[in-house]
C-alpha cells in the first residue's frame, strides 16, 4: 500500500476520530498546550518589550535575553526542565509541564524583540506631539505607540505562535499529549499512515495559526495606516529560530 | 543528583557525540548555503521568482522538524540523508531571505555608479552587490547555524545512530529519566549553540567594524 493510500486510510478510519487517542482530542490538547504557553510568553514578554521600547532602557538586557532564548535548543530545555518539574508535580511534571516551559522559552524572544523594536521605531514626532498635547506617558504608550507599532508587535506574536505549534510536537517524545503523539507513536509502531496523517494535521494547524494572526495583522495595519505608520522593521527577515 | 561515575565512563562517548553534532550541523549549513546562494541569485535576477520561492520557504517553515524527520524515514530510511534533508531545508528558509534582503539593501546610487564605471551585470553582482550584502548574509548564517545546532538534537528521533548530543537526552529519558545523561546531552548542546552564536557575533564585528552590531533584530512582520 502506498503512502497516500495509507495516510488516507488512517485519516478516514472512524477509530481515529473518537476517544482520548483520537484526532479531535489530540488536536484539542495541542491547541491547549500552544495557547497556554503563548499566553504565558505574552504575559512575560509583551509588557517588558513595550516598556523597553517606550523608555529605551534595558534594551541591552532584552537583547541578551532574546538572543539566549533563541539559541537554546528546545529539546535541551525540555531535558533540563524535567528533573525540576517532576518535583513540582510528579504526573504533569513528567509529561506536559516541561514542554510548556520549553515553549515559553521559545516564544519569548520573538515577542520581546518585536514589541521593543516596534515601539522604539515609532516616529518620535508623533510621541512628542502627544506629549505636547499633555498626554501622560502611559497614554502615549497605549494611545500612540502601541497602535502604530501593532503590526510589528503582532509579527512577533505570529512568529512565536507558529513556532510553538510546530515545536510543541517534541513534547510527545517526553510523554506529553498533542498531535506530536501521532508522529512519535507512528515511528515507534512503524505506521506510516499515522506518521503522515500526523504530519498533515500539524502542518495544517501551523498554517491555520499563521493565517489567523496574519488576519489580525492586516486589520492592525489598515488601522495604523490612517495614523501614519512607521516603517516596518525587517532586519532579519523571516521567523528567526525554528523548532529547535 | 549527578552521577559522576557515569560521566567519567562516558567521556569518549560525549566527545564522539559532540563531533557528530558539529559535523551534522556543518554539512547542513554548508549545503544549505550553497543552494541558498544559487536560489537567491536566481531570485535577484528574475524578480518574479522570488515571491514563490519565499512563499514555499515560508510554508516549509511551518512543518515541524519532528514531522519532517518522521516523514522522511519511510522514504530514505534510517540514513544520514534523512537527518540532513530537513536540516538543509530549514537553513534555506533563513538564508535565501537574508541573501535576497542583503542584495536588495544595496543602494540604487551604488548600482548606478557601478553601471557608470562600465561594470557588466555579472561584474556588478560579484564586485559590488555581493560584498555589500555580506553583513546580512553573515547574519543569516548566524541564525541558520544556531538553529541547526538545535535541530541536530532532534535527529536522534530517527535512530540512535544520529542526534549528536541529543542522543543522550533521548537515551537518558528512555532510561526512566536519568538526569545525569540528559544533562550530559542538554548542557553541551546549549554550549555549542551559544558558542557558535558568539563566534558569529565576533565575525560580524570584524566584517563591519563601523556598524555597531544591531542589538535587536525584529522578525519580518
Amino acid at each position: 500500500m502506498n503512502l497516500v493510500a495509507e495516510t488516507a486510510a488512517w485519516l478516514t478510519n472512524p477509530a481515529q476520530w473518537a476517544g482520548q487517542a483520537g484526532i479531535p482530542n489530540r488536536l484539542l490538547e495541542h491547541v491547549l498546550i500552544s495557547s497556554i504557553s503563548l499566553a504565558v510568553a505574552l504575559l512575560l514578554a509583551l509588557p517588558a518589550g513595550l516598556a523597553i521600547g517606550h523608555t529605551g532602557r534595558g534594551a541591552g538586557l532584552a537583547a541578551g535575553v532574546a538572543n539566549l532564548g533563541r539559541s537554546l535548543p528546545s529539546l535541551a530545555v525540555i531535558a533540563l526542565a524535567i528533573p525540576v518539574t517532576v518535583r513540582i508535580d510528579p504526573v504533569l511534571g513528567g509529561t506536559v509541564l516541561p514542554t510548556l516551559v520549553a515553549m515559553v522559552v521559545l516564544a519569548v524572544p520573538p515577542i520581546l524583540v518585536n514589541a521593543y523594536t516596534g515601539v522604539a521605531e515609532v516616529d518620535r514626532d508623533l510621541v512628542e506631539a502627544g506629549r505636547g498635547m499633555g498626554m501622560r506617558e502611559r497614554e502615549i504608550l497605549s494611545g500612540i505607540e502601541l497602535p502604530v507599532a501593532l503590526p510589528v508587535v503582532l509579527g512577533g506574536v505570529r512568529s512565536a505562535a507558529v513556532q510553538i505549534v510546530a515545536t510543541a510536537t517534541l513534547g510527545a517524545i517526553f510523554g506529553s499529549g498533542g498531535l506530536g503523539r501521532f508522529l512519535v507513536d507512528g515511528i515507534a509502531q512503524n505506521d506510516d499512515g499515522q506518521v503522515f496523517g500526523g504530519v498533515l494535521l500539524v502542518a495544517m494547524l501551523a498554517i491555520a495559526t499563521e493565517a489567523a494572526v496574519e488576519i489580525l495583522q492586516r486589520l492592525a495595519r489598515s488601522g495604523a495606516a490612517g495614523r501614519g505608520s512607521g516603517s516596518t522593521a525587517a532586519i532579519a527577515p523571516g521567523p528567526p529560530v525554528l523548532g529547535a | 543528583m549527578i552521577d559522576w561515575g557515569w560521566l567519567a565512563g562516558h567521556v569518549d562517548a560525549i566527545a564522539y557525540r559532540t563531533g557528530q553534532h558539529l559535523y551534522l550541523a556543518a554539512i547542513a549549513v554548508g549545503v544549505g548555503f550553497a543552494i541558498s546562494l544559487v536560489l537567491a541569485l536566481v531570485a535577484a535576477r528574475r524578480r518574479v521568482l522570488y515571491p514563490p520561492i519565499s512563499a514555499l520557504a515560508g510554508i516549509l517553515y511551518t512543518i515541524p522538524s519532528l514531522a519532517l524527520f518522521a516523514a522522511l524515514i519511510s522514504i530514505t530510511g534510517f540514513s544520514v540523508v534523512t537527518a540532513e534533508v530537513p536540516l538543509v531545508m530549514y537553513t534555506l528558509v533563513i538564508l535565501v531571505r537574508n541573501i535576497v534582503a542583503g542584495l536588495d539593501g544595496v543602494p540604487a546610487e551604488v548600482l548606478e555608479a557601478a553601471d557608470g564605471m562600465g561594470h557588466t551585470r555579472r561584474q556588478r553582482l560579484w564586485r559590488v552587490e555581493l560584498p555589500l550584502a555580506v553583513p546580512l548574509i553573515v547574519a543569516g548564517l548566524r541564525l541558520a547555524t544556531v538553529s541547526t545546532i538545535g535541530l541536530v538534537t532532534i535527529t536522534g528521533t530517527i535512530s540512535d545512530a544520529f542526534g549528536g548530543l541529543g542522543y543522550f537526552i533521548l537515551d537518558g529519558y528512555h532510561r526512566g529519566g536519568f538526569p545525569t545523561e540528559m544533562y550530559a546531552g542538554a548542557l553541551p548542546s546549549i554550549l555549542l549553540a551559544l558558542g557558535a552564536d558568539f563566534l558569529f557575533v565576533r565575525a560580524q564585528r570584524r566584517i563591519t567594524p563601523w556598524a555597531q552590531t544591531r542589538a535587536l533584530e525584529a522578525t519580518a512582520s
